[in-house]
């Protein structure tokens, strides 16, 4: 197999068994969730609020569109509680375009999250950009046949919503202020700590991969696995901050295997360069020169200006369970 | 004569890794010298024995190869040699002469036209519907784990099209000639048949190339 099968759970609720022509079929099953994403890689998700920036996103070259009822920037700007998308706005999105669609549900609302799985989006991010509806836990993804992506700052966080059935994740960074450095820090992180790891596990260690696993709250067979892999056992994509091709060259660099640009595209100035810029230079991103090609197309001029994010008032990365 | 085999899978955007890995264990199963490396520039497409576009988006594919200086022509310069391409997926599609979208309809996207299909894409629907399921499938056996996701099929296929799979009557996997279409994924089933086939094609097409 070429994607690891770990903390998948056989029965769960999410698993749909039918027969069609004689033969049985099987949805929902974790190497279908995980595959989806793995379909993802080397690709960009933007977010959109609207049919018009859909389709500049798919023309531009998405790989999916996250559509979401205001951008991260003006979830900042609007204060209050925010919420999942207007169901009207995600069904025309829906109506059309052709790329995958996904939607933002906020923490712990499982309800939110089975009405985006009844009206059909292809994934579901459960998000620290909406208000959290739950401080306890998490949503247990095993009960959806739609895969989830969830946000993550270390690895603890990460395996653990794995544990709980999420099938890619992102980094949390910061969102909405166009400073990439959180989602930097975030990614740094994980690799560290999974190098660490795999370190341990070679060593066949296992006083300390039980030690590890204690410290960050997973099971020992995920915190194993992870080691064995040298790497996350599901698709890693970057989010929070990030506005220029050279930002996104910068997190693809460091080993993520696909970028989210949230409100970096559409509150800039130049949305449809801007987004075709940063989806060359994810898939060229270890090569200057295409880089430089891609950085060219768009004028800083025109990026988002950003928030400093030392004096925020609300940091998103903050928000939800602690574990 | 070198009998060493390179195959590049195009490392635009999809599941590249995944297809590299599934090429690499297929040449080991069949004891072939090779080796798999992913292509992105036009000089690489040239020098490779056999192309494999993976699982991904075919509007970004399509359009990433648009965009890089030279890459279609090559794409296309190997296409006239006949070079053995397999297109699992969104590879498929991006191989096709026609394509339209289930829900959605035309979509103005790059097609190389190599292969004499009409594709339905999202044929089965979104990816609620993805599903796992045994195929029957020519020259390789009745028990291919096929894994369809967001998955489209062939709605129609020329006289030169081999059909080698249908599920639920619908046209899965195709043949034309040297070039390999399916709508599931095989780099994705842990079992290598399906790479494997299309390395046999490979080895055949290098060997009257040197000659």
């Amino acid at each position: 197999m070429t994607i690891s099968q770990v903390g998948a759970y056989p029965l769960s609720k999410g698993i749909k068994i039918s027969t069609v022509d004689g033969k049985q079929t099987t949805s929902g099953t974790a190497l279908l969730k995980r595959g989806f994403a793995h379909m993802q890689k080397h690709g960009v998700i933007m977010d959109v609020t609207n049919v018009e920036q859909a389709q500049i996103a798919e023309d531009a070259g998405a790989v999916a569109v996250m559509v979401l009822d205001k951008l991260p920037f003006d979830v900042r700007h609007a204060g209050g509680v925010a919420r999942t998308a207007s169901v009207k706005v995600i069904q025309a999105v829906l109506d059309s375009v052709s790329i995958p669609i996904m939607a933002k549900c906020r923490i712990g609302h499982s309800s939110e999250a089975s009405i985006l799985e009844e009206i059909g989006v292809d994934m579901i991010d459960e998000s620290e950009v909406l208000s959290p509806a739950d401080e306890i836990r998490h949503i247990w993804k095993w009960n959806y046949t739609t895969p989830f992506v969830n946000g993550a700052k270390n690895l603890g966080e990460a395996l653990r919503r794995i544990e709980e059935g999420a099938a890619m994740i992102r980094t949390k960074g910061e969102p909405g202020t166009g400073d990439v450095s959180h989602a930097v820090a975030h990614i740094r992180m994980v690799n560290n700590e999974i190098r660490k790891l795999k370190g341990i596990y070679d060593n066949n260690d296992d006083q300390e991969l039980i030690k590890i696993s204690r410290e960050i709250q997973s099971s020992l067979e995920i915190v194993k696995e992870t080691g064995r892999l040298g790497r996350l056992p599901v698709v890693n994509f970057a989010a929070g901050g990030i506005s220029t091709p050279a930002d996104a060259a910068l997190l693809m660099n460091l080993g993520c295997d696909g970028i989210f640009v949230g409100s970096g595209i559409f509150k800039a100035e130049d949305p449809l360069e801007r987004a075709k810029a940063v989806v060359i230079a994810t898939t060229y991103h270890d090569d200057p020169k295409t880089v430089l090609d891609a950085q060219k197309m768009i004028d800083e001029k025109k990026s988002m200006l950003g928030l400093d994010t030392k004096n925020l008032d609300l940091r998103m990365q903050e928000r939800g369970p602690t574990i | 004569m070198n009998d060493e085999l390179l195959i590049g899978v195009l490392a635009l955007q999809g599941d590249v890794e995944e297809n590299i890995k599934a090429a690499t264990y297929a040449l080991e199963e069949m004891n072939q010298k090779g080796k798999v490396i992913s292509v992105r520039y036009p000089d690489e497409i040239m020098k490779i024995d056999g192309l494999i576009i993976p699982g991904g988006e075919s509007t970004v594919m399509g359009l990433l190869i648009a965009i890089k200086n030279g890459l279609l022509d090559s794409i296309n310069k190997v296409l006239q040699n006949r070079l053995p391409i397999m297109g699992t997926c969104a590879g498929m599609i991006v191989l096709a002469k026609q394509s339209y979208d289930r829900v959605v309809g035309n979509k103005k996207q790059l097609l190389l036209g190599a292969l004499d299909v009409e594709i339905e894409r999202n044929s089965f629907g979104r990816q609620y519907d993805s599903f796992e399921s045994n195929l029957e499938i020519s020259g390789i056996g009745n028990d291919f784990r096929g894994i369809f996701i967001r998955a489209p099929s062939v709605i129609s296929a020329g006289p030169q099209v081999q059909i080698l799979s249908k599920f639920d009557g619908k046209i899965v996997a195709v043949q034309q000639e040297n070039i390999i279409g399916t709508s599931f994924h095989p780099e994705l089933s842990g079992d290598n048949r399906m790479h494997k086939l299309f390395i046999e094609l490979i080895a055949k097409w290098k060997k009257a190339n040197n000659q």
